[in-house]
C-alpha cells in the first residue's frame, strides 16, 4: 500500500555522479535505514524519495504509483529533517499544524489530531512554547509531532538524531521505534551511525560512494557482510581486515575454497579473537582501551594492526608480546581486487 | 577589604575612559547641537546692530500661523507616505526574485543596485533630464503615442509626486541589499520543511518568510523614514521646492530659512519641530512593530 521501490535510480549533478543504479524495494509497515559514510548518496536517496531532487535517470514508485517527477506535496510522506527544520517564529503548537492549515483541514480535525500528537508525544504542556524555548530532545519531538499529524503511511528522516547528546540519542531512537511500529508507517531512516541503523532497522542499506555495498537484515549484515568495506563499517569496534602477509597466508590456505582468486583479505571481529599460549601469529600490543565491560588490546603483527576485545580489564600491559589464534569458522575472506566475499570453506556452507 | 575597593575603583575608571571618546563625539556633535538649537529657537533674530533677545515662545507662536510650514509639512506626509511602504515593497519584491537561481541573476542584481550607488546629486541631474518637457525622455515616450507634452517639474499638481517615483527608484536597491541579506541567512531546510506540508509559495510567505524578515522589515522601514525628512539634495538641483512649495520638504523649508533668508532662530524652532517628528514616529516604530518581530 505504501512501499517504496526505486528502480535503476541515478543521480548526478554536472559531472559528479552522486547515485549509481540504485535499487531497491521498502515494503509496506517496514523500517528501512539508509546507512554510510558521509558523502555515500544516503541523503541524496531520500531526497529523491521526498521529491526535493529529481532523479537524472530511473524511476522512484511510492504504493505503486511513479512519483518520480511529482513535487513532494503530492507524494503523500512526511519527513523530519536533520536540523528539525522547525519555524522559529511560530509555536509548538503552530509548528506542528502548518502543513494541515496549509492543506486547509478543517479546524475540528486540526486540533483532534493536534491533541493527539502531543499527547503521544509529552508535548500537551509546551504547545504555546517557542522552539527556541524547548531542549533538543523537544525540538526533535515537535518535528516528529508533525510527520505525525501529517497522517501520511510513509516518514522520511534525514539523520533525526544527530544533533542529541547520547543518552538522548538512544532514548529516541527507541521512541521513534516504536512509534513506527505503532502507527504502522512505512519508514526511511538516514544515519551514519552504524549502532542506530543495528538497533532500530528492519533491513539495512549500506551505501559508499553512491552506489548500494550491501542489503539486507542487521543480522545479515554482522554475519555475513557482502563486501570487505560492510565488514569494517558494521560492528563496533570494527572488524579487523589483514592483508596476509607471509605468515598469515600460511595460516588460512586451508580455508580456501578451490578456484579462489590469488590474493584476498581477511576479516575477523575483535570478539572473535582468542589469546592463545602456544598457538598462533605473534603480535605487540601497543595500546589498551578499558571501556568497562569489555577491554579493547590493540595489537600489531608484522605491518599489521589488529585490535581484540576481551571481557573486563585486560591483564596486560602495553609492550607484551602475544599470541592471537581464532576459530576458523569466524573467519571472513574477500577477494584483495574487488572486496566482494569469498566462501570460507569452514564458515559457509555451500548450497 | 582594601584591594577589593581599590579593583573595583579602577574598573569604574577603566570603564569611562574606554567610553570617553565615544561620549565626547556624541555630546559635540549630537546632544550639544540639539541643546543648542532648543535654546536659539527662543531668541529673535539678531543682527549686527540689533542682539538677539528672548522671545520665549513666540517662535513657535509664529510657526503655527506659518501656511508654508503647513504646506511642507503636509507634503513631506505625504512623500514619506508614499516613498516609505511603496520602497520597501519594491525592495522586498526584488530581493525574493533574485534570491532565486534565475538566469542573469547577476546581472539584475547588478542593475537593482545601480540606483544606490549613484549619489542623489547626480541622480537628480539624470530624472531632471527623465522629466523635461519636450525633449525628455518621458515626454519622447508619450510623444510616440500621440500624447503632448507635460511640465512635469513645472507643474503643482505632479511636481512632488515626481520626486516621489525618483526617490522610490533610488532607494528600493539599497533597501533590497538587506532583504537579500537577510533572505540569504533563512535555513533552506526550512524551504524544503515548508514544500513536504504542501504550503503554496503565498502561503510560505505570508507565514514564514515574512515573519522571518520582520527585523529587517524594521530595519528597513525605520531609515525609509528618516531618509524620507533628511534627504533634500534633489530638491535643489530639481525643483527648489517649487513651484509654489508645491514639492518642498520640511528640511528644505529649514534650509531655506536658515541659509537663505538667514532666519536663523526661525530655523531653529522649525529644526526642533523635525526632531520631534522623527523621535516620536521612531518610538512608534519600535513599540508597534517590535511585538510583532521574532528575533533568532
Amino acid at each position: 500500500m505504501s512501499t517504496i521501490i526505486l528502480k535503476d535510480a541515478c543521480k548526478s549533478w554536472g559531472s559528479t555522479q552522486a547515485l549509481t543504479d540504485i535499487n531497491f524495494t521498502c515494503e509496506n509497515g517496514k523500517l528501512l535505514v539508509l546507512l554510510g559514510p558521509s558523502g555515500c548518496g544516503k541523503s541524496t536517496t531520500l531526497r529523491l524519495i521526498a521529491g526535493l531532487d529529481t532523479p537524472t535517470s530511473g524511476i522512484v514508485e511510492i504504493g505503486g504509483r511513479d512519483v518520480s517527477n511529482l513535487p513532494p506535496v503530492k507524494r503523500n510522506i512526511s519527513m523530519v529533517f536533520q536540523n528539525y527544520a522547525l519555524f522559529p517564529h511560530l509555536s509548538v503548537a503552530e509548528n506542528i499544524l502548518f502543513g494541515l492549515k496549509a492543506r486547509k483541514i478543517p479546524k475540528k480535525e486540526q486540533r483532534k489530531r493536534l491533541a493527539n500528537a502531543a499527547a503521544l508525544l509529552g508535548l500537551s504542556e509546551l504547545l504555546n512554547r517557542k522552539p527556541s524555548q524547548l531542549s533538543g530532545g523537544q525540538r526533535q519531538r515537535v518535528a516528529l509531532g508533525r510527520s505525525i499529524v501529517a497522517q501520511v503511511s510513509v516518514c522520511l528522516m534525514d539523520e533525526p538524531l544527530s544533533n542529541l547528546d547520547a543518552k538522548l540519542r538512544q532514548e529516541m531512537r527507541q521512541e521513534i521505534r516504536s512509534l513506527q511500529q505503532r502507527l504502522k508507517m512505512t519508514m526511511i531512516y538516514v544515519t551514519h551511525d552504524q549502532v542506530e541503523a543495528m538497533t532500530i532497522a528492519d533491513r539495512i542499506i549500506l551505501m559508499k560512494d553512491g552506489i548500494i555495498e550491501q542489503h539486507g537484515t542487521p543480522e545479515e549484515l554482522y554475519n555475513s557482510p557482502a563486501t570487505a568495506f560492510t565488514g569494517s563499517f558494521i560492528g563496533n569496534p570494527p572488524m579487523n581486515i589483514l592483508t596476509p602477509d607471509a605468515r598469515v597466508m600460511e595460516a588460512f590456505s586451508s580455508l580456501l575454497p578451490p578456484g579462489s582468486p590469488p590474493s584476498y583479505l581477511v576479516g575477523i571481529r575483535p570478539e572473535n579473537i582468542i589469546i592463545s599460549k602456544n598457538s598462533g601469529i605473534k603480535s605487540l600490543v601497543m595500546a589498551i582501551e578499558y571501556l568497562g565491560a569489555d577491554s579493547l588490546i590493540l595489537c600489531r603483527s608484522g605491518k599489521q594492526n589488529i585490535t581484540i576485545m576481551v571481557k573486563g580489564k585486560a591483564e596486560i600491559s602495553t609492550g607484551a608480546h602475544l599470541r592471537l589464534d581464532w576459530n576458523p569458522k569466524h573467519i571472513h575472506l574477500f577477494d584483495a581486487g574487488t572486496g566482494r566475499r569469498i566462501k570460507n570453506s569452514q564458515r559457509d556452507v555451500t548450497p | 577589604m582594601k584591594p577589593k575597593f581599590q579593583l573595583r575603583y579602577w574598573n569604574h575608571v577603566n570603564g569611562w575612559l574606554l567610553v570617553l571618546p565615544a561620549v565626547f563625539m556624541i555630546s559635540l556633535f549630537t546632544h550639544f547641537p540639539i541643546a543648542s538649537n532648543l535654546f536659539h529657537s527662543l531668541f529673535s533674530m539678531g543682527t549686527i546692530t540689533r542682539p538677539a533677545t528672548f522671545i520665549g515662545m513666540e517662535n513657535y507662536v509664529f510657526l503655527m500661523d506659518d501656511d508654508i510650514f503647513w504646506k511642507v509639512l503636509t507634503n513631506n506626509l505625504v512623500y514619506s507616505m508614499c516613498t516609505v511602504p511603496l520602497s520597501i515593497a519594491i525592495a522586498l519584491g526584488m530581493a525574493l526574485l533574485i534570491n532565486h537561481n534565475i538566469k542573469g541573476r547577476s546581472l539584475v542584481r547588478m542593475s537593482f543596485f545601480t540606483p544606490t550607488v549613484l549619489p542623489m546629486i547626480a541622480v537628480a541631474n539624470i530624472w531632471l533630464f527623465f522629466y523635461t518637457p519636450e525633449y525628455g525622455l518621458f515626454d519622447q515616450v508619450f510623444s510616440v503615442f500621440g500624447g503632448n507634452s507635460h511640465n512635469w517639474l513645472g507643474n503643482p499638481d505632479t511636481a512632488l509626486y515626481c520626486l516621489i517615483v525618483m526617490v522610490i527608484w533610488k532607494e528600493s536597491g539599497f533597501f533590497m541589499v538587506f532583504y537579500l541579506a537577510a533572505l540569504q541567512q533563512l535555513s533552506p531546510e526550512l524551504t524544503e520543511a515548508g514544500l513536504v506540508e504542501g504550503s503554496g509559495k503565498w502561503y510560505y510567505f505570508r507565514r514564514v518568510t515574512f515573519p522571518l524578515l520582520m527585523p529587517t522589515t524594521l530595519f528597513v522601514m525605520v531609515n525609509a523614514v528618516v531618509n524620507s525628512f533628511k534627504l533634500v539634495d534633489h530638491l535643489v538641483i530639481m525643483t527648489k521646492g517649487g513651484p509654489d512649495n508645491a514639492s518642498s520638504l520640511l528640511l528644505y523649508y529649514i534650509y531655506e530659512n536658515a541659509f537663505s533668508f538667514w532666519d536663523t532662530s526661525y530655523a531653529a524652532t522649525l529644526t526642533v519641530v523635525l526632531v520631534l517628528i522623527l523621535a516620536v514616529i521612531t518610538i512608534l516604530q519600535f513599540i508597534v512593530v517590535e511585538k510583532r518581530i521574532h528575533y533568532q
